[in-house]
């Protein structure tokens, strides 16, 4: 129910906001593409509007704030809350010779994180007695309304009406301040409103996840710093790397070079290619254990085959024109090795680095989930044991920002170490 | 003794259904140095695999090549080519790719420096040594593949569809250039083309071939190449000789496809 209000909500800014921009936002787009009159289907005419861009992100962090009751956001914004105060009901209860009487229950709902004591009231006159309890909010209560009555339950007296409308067993009945329902015994159960924000159990406030990020980059979980964690998931991510490229590379270019080492190896990397690295971690566990040799072990068979492949089709990629050219200048078999099928094999090298590093961060992630001591995964992991649901956020969200960054740094260095990628 | 003699060269591709095509058949042809041929012919007809078999990149089943005395085995520097397109090192700038063959060989940057230089002069790229190739338009490119080859002094340039790719203004300037080349280092040169003004213009000996199987169909002597170095290709095109040659080899050609046509016809 509350998702499909989120996904409404968001629907609506989406066009709101596009509707705005649309109208209000005059750019001074002056480029060619401005005068283009055929735009749609034109893929060369769509740009990432960046207005779009920095909405789209605002929006996401706007909607965590209102749906979790954050500072950050302003009240008027906020998602109505849980119920929090004084809540009262009554409920009518009906003796062994069917004498019935009347009587109030005031509840106090406080935030989960406070202790209190229950409100003082009068108990009243009749033989049922006012009542008052506790219930946290988000939580619920049974409330055992017969306790200090003159008849209780083992006297045959029993419940049958809540604020005058009949209930049995099971039933319930709604109120302005929650839902009183009714135990199998019995026993009323009051659960105060919920509202429409999230619990920070299950969703923190993005203050909370960013004051975890201080405590963790200062305190440490689990006998480590933050940047131990994921100074761990990355080193093991570049060792993995680098050996499944040391190996991988010249692997392929045999592959793409000998007949013998393409016909030795072909079934054995075209049947290790589509076994997803996160099925061989139990293996490597019982072969390796859960230290630092295991995950880099897996990440280095994760690497391997990307990168065994991507030179592979490097080497076979050489436009026979440019091998035949390097021959009629008299180069030799080593130099055309070093001058032409190495660097032609370049970009689809960087290519296939970018994927492997992307599976080996995915891998090492995923790995450290099952088993480890330090690392990223661990991190959450573990604080997921403990409902720490704000760091586990915090961890998703260093690590997509990592996994980025990654990405960003293979896409720089393709630029700069390999210019002519695409224009051969 | 000097020169490039073809001698009775056969070529049979056998296909993996079974079939085979025979791609030469007993092409024979003497070449002295510095002598210029050019080759037309229909799509097919071979002139793509007779280069090649000169060049050594294949073997052929039966006769050999012979250059300047010893027989051709396989590619060598003294054999250069100079492809229709693509042939170029992205990796490398214009400067790196004309000295290649000198660096392949070891020579030392101030030996071959000069020469570099002057060869991209020559060209018209002295101001785009610095450049990546893929900064230059299509016909620069093909100016480097020039300089590229000139630069490792082959005896023999092999040239298939060089200026294929080129509009016509720039391949008409490409045209003086190849005769001016010629003209001032001496080397022998095939050239393969598919535009019968380029096979006349630039052929001091051109051959029409036919095909299935390739053969030479005929043979000419043209007087145009001589005349046209340093001067305009335009004037030479008036030359009284120049139109009946041409329609003669155009109906050649074109009775050729007409059978080629006719006899896919047939087969179907
Ligand atoms: N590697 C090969 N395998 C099988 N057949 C081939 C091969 N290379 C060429 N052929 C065949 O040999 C014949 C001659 O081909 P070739 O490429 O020499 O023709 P071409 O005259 O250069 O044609 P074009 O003008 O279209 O370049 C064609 O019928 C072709 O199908
Ligand atoms: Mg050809």
């Amino acid at each position: 129910m509350s998702g499909l209000v989120v996904l409404l909500v968001y629907v609506a800014i989406f066009a709101g906001s596009f509707v705005v921009a649309k109208f209000l936002v005059r750019r001074a787009q002056n480029d060619f593409t401005s005068l283009k009159t055929v735009t749609f289907g034109d893929e060369s005419a769509v740009v990432s509007d960046r207005i779009a861009s920095v909405v789209s992100i605002l929006t996401l962090f706007l909607l965590w704030g209102a749906f979790t009751g954050s500072t950050l956001v302003p009240k008027f914004l906020h998602a109505p809350g849980p119920f929090e105060g004084v809540a009262t009901f009554e409920y009518t209860a009906e003796n062994a010779d069917g004498d019935r009487d009347t009587a109030t229950v005031t509840v106090l709902v406080h935030p989960i994180t406070e202790t209190v004591s229950a409100p003082e009231i009068e108990p009243g006159d009749g033989w049922a007695k006012n009542d008052s309890d506790t219930v946290g909010a988000w939580r619920s209560g049974l409330i055992r309304v017969d306790k200090n009555d003159e008849f209780t339950k083992a006297d045959g007296a029993r419940v049958i009406e809540i604020n005058g409308q009949p209930i049995e067993p099971g039933g319930e009945v709604f109120t302005e301040y929650g839902r009183v329902g009714m135990s199998g015994k019995g026993t009323p159960n009051f659960v105060p409103k919920k509202g429409w924000q999230m619990e920070p159990i299950w969703l923190p406030p993005p203050e909370a996840v960013v004051k975890r990020v201080g405590e963790i980059a200062s305190e440490g979980y689990r006998d480590s710093t933050l940047w131990e964690h994921l100074g761990y998931s990355l080193f093991r991510v570049i060792a993995g790397f680098f050996f499944g490229a040391m190996v991988g590379i010249p692997l392929g270019y045999a592959m793409g070079l000998s007949n013998w080492f393409r016909g030795w190896f072909d079934p054995i990397v075209e049947f290790m290619r589509p076994v997803p690295p996160l099925a061989l971690i139990p293996l490597v566990i019982i072969w390796a254990g859960i230290g630092e040799t295991g995950k880099i072990i897996l990440l280095f068979l994760a690497a391997l085959w990307i990168m065994a492949i991507a030179a592979r089709s490097g080497v076979s990629g050489v436009r026979i024109s440019k091998v035949h050219a390097a021959y009629s200048l008299g180069a030799t078999k080593w130099q055309i090795l070093r001058y032409v099928i190495v660097p032609n094999s370049l970009p689809d090298i960087f290519t296939g680095a970018r994927v492997a590093m992307g599976v080996c961060w995915g891998t090492v992630v995923a790995a450290e989930l099952v088993a480890a001591e330090k690392g990223a995964g661990m991190m959450i992991m573990v604080a997921s044991k403990f409902q720490l649901t704000d760091i586990v956020i915090m961890g998703i969200i260093l690590i997509g920002i990592i996994g980025f960054g990654i990405d960003m740094l293979m896409r720089w260095a393709e630029r700069v170490l390999v210019p002519w990628k695409g224009k051969g | 003794m000097t020169g490039l003699s073809i001698d009775e060269l056969s070529m049979r591709f056998d296909l993996p259904n079974g079939s085979s095509v025979q791609a030469l058949q007993d092409v024979s042809l003497d070449l002295k140095a510095g002598e210029i041929l050019t080759v037309l012919g229909p799509s097919g007809c071979g002139k793509t695999t007779l280069l090649n078999i000169v060049a050594g990149f294949l073997a052929p089943t039966s006769g050999q090549v012979v250059l300047n005395g010893h027989k051709v085995t396989g590619p060598d520097a003294e054999r250069g080519m100079v492809f229709q397109q693509g042939a170029l090192f992205e990796w490398m700038n214009v400067r790196d790719n004309v000295s290649f063959g000198p660096r392949m060989a070891g020579k030392r940057s101030r030996d071959y420096a000069g020469e570099v230089d002057h060869l991209l002069d020559v060209v018209g790229l002295a101001d785009f040594k610095d450049k990546a190739i893929y900064e230059l338009s299509g016909g620069m490119q093909q100016r480097v593949a020039l300089a590229r080859c000139l630069a490792n002094e082959p005896d023999v340039i092999l040239m298939d569809e060089p200026l294929g790719a080129l509009d016509a203004l720039t391949r008409e300037k490409m045209q003086s250039l190849v005769l001016k080349l010629w003209k001032e280092t001496g080397k022998t040169i095939i050239l393969i083309t598919h535009s019968v003004e380029e096979a006349l213009l630039l052929g001091e000996r051109l051959i029409v071939m036919a095909p299935r199987p390739g053969r030479i169909h005929k043979e000419y002597r043209l007087p145009f190449a001589d005349l046209g170095v340093g001067a305009d290709l335009r004037e030479i095109k008036r030359h009284p000789e120049y139109a009946p040659r041409r329609e003669e080899i155009l109906g050649m050609i074109w009775d050729m496809e007409e059978e080629i046509m006719g006899r896919q016809e047939d087969a179907e």
